[in-house]
């Protein structure tokens, strides 16, 4: 036989059925049903890892998602999912797997010479080591712990998987499915009520799977489940999630859940997800989560071959795997008995049940007996021998003076051991409930609920088979009556057997070693043992949240759900302060590690965030346009023409606007359509500006503040009507804006009259810039007399383009004469092809958002958001006469006479030359008045715009400085790694001053 | 993710529909020139900022686009009272005491 540790019969799996499989190369054979551990340890291999700082060889501990240690790799079409848990992992024909955090190989790992330099690595050994110099950060220290840092490999490809996503609603989600989830389950279901049941492994059942020694109205406890799982299937009202975590409980109910839906199959369904992302909204919660056994703290607790008690038992009983040919069960508790004697039913060699209470319940020291069972009381573990794999171990007899004699030595394969129990609260505690502290079950158990949820079962403490069934049954009965108002008739399932154990123990076992020489893990993961915890203390570490985040206890994948315990009781024997003074750390979700894969769900590549194109964008990329991202807006950048680079492509577009004529896609701006009785009264109460007196058919540029007094957003207003305006703001503020605009009218001013509507995606815009841009569109605008005099600057009027109706406005970003003609967003295509073709005739140029930015910055236009800052006022942005200086009031008036809005030394806007035109400052750089200002100087300024400039062949800037507007003609200093760069300070308009171009 | 219940649609929707829009009942002074600097400061900055039982606005911002009011404890997240733009404040302890806090 291939698995030398497989039982002759028994246990879930098909022996009918192999697998063959691979761990680190090395073929080896299991069973349909088993998990990779278990396979594993059927054909004996226990060494499965290395750890994280000591690189010790460490063996699986548990069966289950609590498992520290047996983190491997599984590789999957070319690439490794890393730190899987192998007692997660379910066989399949052809798996791969790899151990991690070892080199060259498992048997022979280098770094294991941290163990033996372990006095170098105590508790808080990164806060010590790394402390200085400060340079030595980037270049040592980080490099250093980098490579170290982490156990598995990334994997190296994109995620090829896909990952879906379902929204549902429930009336009672029962998270877990052991004895008291299933009598939840059925219960609440045969109400009527819409139940999710979910279990994060294979098969539902939990404990019963392995429950051998019970039964269950008289049946095996597998059958009932069997029997109660076929029930609920027949039934419209539930579903059933297995493979299913319920890794995060949020606010309101609401209840995430990470479903594995192909990870354990040999050849999935391409079409399938890997995994399912299911966003449950349930009226009531049944957290049926269960406990776990906790680890035993004696030296040398971590060899390969050294297990929970509870799963050997499974094990045995589930998987049909013997842990070892020679077991020593070590317990504080009654539980770890039943594993003695199941094992010993299986023909295995129990050398001893070592129980370190005093005296035992003496009816399973007569069943111990009855079985020939070394009984061995007062006596704990206090060694192990073997390296990767435990060989046997020292037994110490527990004197009423509190220290320990020797007792011995024995020989031993595996090692089962039991500190009792601890409930699994995490769910509970991620529902913002507050745990509270039970000195007779010395455990922390759920307190009062503060969501729509109750804990059932171990998972509040309660043990026994009956107890546990009987309380699920009430707790399922509750839930469905809360969240329906219905209650059925149900017949409670009877159990015998399966009773509730007694003992446990907490902290570090007493030994006879030399207590500087012995390391007793505490948390296995991250190497924390019981000397770590203590020495956090002796350096001043008081609360559970420093020693966890000193010594890294409890910080593992775990949470710290099999350490905690353990560390708070050496934390509290070492501060001499009880446990609950100790305080617990919290849980946080993900209950286990998720995958990123699973939270971002079919929310990558091009479904990441929508992306917003122009009506111009097939011709842009026909044409060879570069883009940027703005937002979500896909915005040409420059065109470059045979081979020009940037800078090339913005000059020479710069220099066509200004020459002849230029086109530009300005749809992104947003758009506002501002329409009623009170319209003009609306904009004159949001706006600096005065709106009434404005005719209709004209424009003016509007300046949007908060009522702090601060600019906000800007744009230019036409008037259409007297109760019609057409409101255009800053691409990036038009959300924003229109949200402002809807708070002051729904909430302030409800008394208006006044409907507004976003209307940003309903116009394409072409702005049309330059000398020849009225020749340019002349041809195919109907209905208007263009002249001068007849549409001058500042005029809106309504149209036709190629026959299709548009809003002409007569505006300009660049100074030069300009036209922006808005279509219904259909014709945008159209629109921008005509205008295309027709600049050609002019020797024009189309042109992107850069030679949009030159252009603005040469005529000093600020750009909100670049050259304000959130703190710049229309005084501080030279716009005073943007506000209507007879308005009684307007959005920002009463914040603008505010102290600090008025006072001296206010950082004003300003343009700066450099005294070498050719140097071009950094946008961003700061600004000072001495040349070379000592170390820790406030700047009195920064640079917002910097541009080469076409038009003046020259560089220049745009800038706040502290009272600018007085320093004209004085230089300042932008200091720079290369040396400090003089500027001298100008007024922001550095092309036509007078604006005599925009008036042609 | 919260739920939360819209007075004007009548719905209780994922909290994704809606934004929170901080305090509720910070009316903007009717004559902001009478207004002492010191008050204006606060009707800009000053926020109870309660933990425990607070009014607050909300807007159905992807749905119908309207502001209403809720009463949410900030503790537990639990909101106790929705209510339309305008309606008075209602008696916050009041809430508090009958939600048994
Ligand atoms: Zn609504």
């Amino acid at each position: 036989m291939s698995q030398p540790f497989r039982t002759e019969k028994g246990g879930r799996i098909d022996r009918a059925e192999q697998l063959t499989f691979t761990f680190d190369g090395e073929e080896m054979q299991g069973h349909k049903g088993d998990t990779l551990a278990s396979a594993l340890l059927a054909n004996g291999v226990h060494l499965v890892g290395r750890s994280f700082k000591y690189h010790r060889p460490r063996g699986i501990i548990s069966a289950g998602s609590e498992e520290p240690n047996a983190l491997v790799g599984v590789y999957r079409n070319g690439d490794q999912t890393p730190n899987l848990r192998a007692t997660q992992v379910e066989l399949y024909q052809g798996l791969e797997a790899i151990s991690q955090n070892r080199f060259p190989s498992l048997g022979f790992d280098i770094g294991a010479v941290n163990d033996l330099m372990s006095p170098l690595f105590p508790a808080g050994f990164y806060y010590k080591t790394f402390m200085w110099p400060k340079s030595f950060w980037d270049r040592v220290y980080e490099p250093i712990i980098r490579a170290a840092a982490g156990l598995g490999k990334p994997p190296k490809n994109p995620d090829h998987d896909v990952y879906g996503n379902i929204y549902v609603h429930c009336d009672v989600l029962v998270a877990g499915s052991g004895p008291s989830g299933l009598a939840a389950a059925l219960a609440a279901a045969e109400t009527g009520a819409k139940v999710i049941l979910c279990d994060e492994q294979a098969e539902f059942g939990g404990s019963l799977l392995s429950e051998t020694s019970a039964s269950i109205d008289g049946k095996d406890p597998c059958d009932w489940v069997a029997e109660t799982i076929a029930k609920l299937m027949t039934m419209d009202n539930v579903t059933l999630l297995p493979r299913t975590t319920a890794f995060g409980y949020f606010a309101h109910n609401f209840v995430a859940l990470a479903e594995r839906v192909t990870e354990h199959l040999s050849n999935p369904d391409p079409k399938l997800p890997r995994e399912r992302l299911w966003q449950v909204r349930a009226k009531e919660v049944v957290i049926a989560a269960g406990a776990i056994e906790r680890p035993m703290v004696f030296p040398e607790n971590d060899r390969p071959g050294i297990l929970m008690a509870e799963s050997g038992r499974t094990y045995l009983n589930r998987y049909g795997v013997k842990v070892g040919h020679k077991v020593l069960v070590t317990t504080a508790c009654d539980t770890a008995w039943q594993a003695a004697f199941d094992l010993k039913d299986h023909g295995v060699e129990v050398v001893a049940i070592a129980d370190m209470r005093e005296t035992p319940p003496a009816n399973l020291i007569s069943i111990a007996e009855a079985r020939g069972i070394r009984v061995e009381a007062g006596c704990v573990v206090t060694g192990t021998l073997g390296r990767k794999r435990v060989k046997g171990a020292l037994l110490g007899k527990l004197m009423t003076s509190g220290k320990v004699a020797s007792g011995g030595q024995v020989a031993c394969d595996a090692i089962l051991m039991s500190g009792g129990w601890t409930p699994t609260v995490s769910l509970y505690s991620q529902s913002r409930g507050k745990v509270v502290w039970d000195a007779d079950k010395g455990a922390y158990v759920p307190g009062k609920s503060v969501q729509n949820e109750r804990s059932t079962g171990a998972s509040k403490g309660l043990y026994g088979l009956q107890a546990t069934l009987e309380d699920g049954y009430a707790a399922g009965e509750e839930a469905a009556k809360a969240a329906t108002g219905k209650s059925a008739k149900i017949t409670y399932s009877v159990a015998t057997g399966g009773e509730a154990g007694a003992g446990g123990t907490l902290g570090a076992l007493p030994h006879d070693r030399n207590a500087a020489r012995v390391k007793a893990f505490v948390d296995y993961q991250n190497d924390v043992t019981a000397k770590d915890v203590k020495l956090a203390v002796r350096e001043g570490m008081q609360s559970i949240e420093h020693i966890k985040r000193y010594t890294t206890t409890g910080m593992a994948t775990d949470q710290g759900r099999l350490s905690n315990m353990n560390a708070l009781q050496i934390a509290s024997g070492a501060l001499e302060r009880p446990v609950t003074d100790v305080g617990l750390t919290t849980f946080r979700l993900p209950f286990t590690p998720t995958t990123f894969g699973l939270f971002a769900g079919v929310s990558r590549g091009d479904f990441f965030d929508p992306v917003r194109n122009t009506p111009s964008h097939d011709w842009v990329v026909a044409n060879g346009g570069v883009y940027e991202d703005v937002g979500q807006w896909k915005r040409t950048w420059y065109f470059p023409k045979d081979g020009e680079d940037m800078h090339a492509a913005v000059a020479r577009e710069c220099k066509t606007a200004r020459e002849s004529v230029g086109l530009f896609d300005a749809s992104t701006l947003g758009k506002i359509e501002v329409v009623g009785p009170d319209a003009a009264e609306f904009l004159e109460r949001m706006y600096t500006n005065p709106w009434k007196k404005l005719a209709p058919g004209r424009c003016r540029y509007g300046l949007l503040l908060n009522d702090a007094g601060f600019i906000v957003d800007d744009g230019v207003i036409g008037r259409l009507a007297e109760d019609r305006f057409h409101v255009t703001t800053t691409t990036g503020g038009a959300p924003s804006v229109f949200a402002t605009m809807e708070d002051y009218l729904q909430t302030e001013w409800p008394d208006l009259d006044v409907w507004i509507t976003s209307t940003t995606e309903q116009f394409a815009v072409a702005a049309v810039q330059g000398p020849k841009a009225r020749e340019v569109i002349a041809p195919f605008i109907e209905g208007v007399d263009l002249s001068a005099e007849a549409f001058p600057h500042m005029s809106v009027v309504e149209a036709t383009f190629c026959g299709v109706p548009c809003r002409l406005f007569r505006i300009s970003f660049t100074g030069e004469l300009g036209f922006e003609i808005n279509v219904p967003r259909r014709h945008g295509k159209m629109m921008w092809e005509t205008l295309a073709k027709e600049i050609e005739k002019h020797n024009g140029t189309v042109y992107g958002t850069e030679t949009m930015h030159v252009l603005r910055a040469e005529k000093g236009y600020i750009i909100v958001g670049q050259d304000t800052d959130g703190t710049v006022t229309p005084q501080d942005a030279g716009m005073s006469w943007a506000i209507g200086k007879k308005k009684l009031d307007f959005v920002g008036k009463r914040g603008l006479e505010r102290p600090d809005l008025v006072a001296e030394n206010r950082k004003q806007f300003v343009g700066l030359l450099t005294k070498d035109p050719k140097v071009k400052l950094e946008e961003g750089a700061q600004i000072t008045v001495a040349e070379n200002p000592a170390t820790g100087t406030p700047a009195e300024g920064h640079v917002t715009s910097s541009y080469y400039s076409p038009a003046l062949d020259r560089n220049i800037a745009l800038a706040i400085v502290k009272n600018g507007h007085a320093l004209e003609g004085k230089t300042l200093y932008v200091p720079m790694p290369n040396g400090s760069i003089p500027v001298e300070v100008t007024g922001p308009v550095f092309y036509d001053k007078e604006g005599a171009r925009l008036n042609v | 993710m919260l739920l939360v219940y819209c007075p004007y649609c009548d719905v209780e929707r994922a909290e994704t529909e809606f934004a929170c829009r901080g305090e509720a009942h910070i009316a903007r002074p009717a004559d902001p020139t009478q207004v002492s600097d010191e008050d204006w400061v606060n009707y800009l900055y000053m926020r109870t900022n309660t933990k425990g039982v607070y009014a607050e606005r909300w807007r159905h911002i992807h749905g119908c686009g309207r502001f209403f009011n809720a009463v949410r404890d900030t503790v537990s997240d639990r909101f106790l009272k929705f209510y339309k733009a305008g309606e008075t404040m209602p008696d916050l302890e009041a809430i508090a005491k009958e939600a048994g806090k």
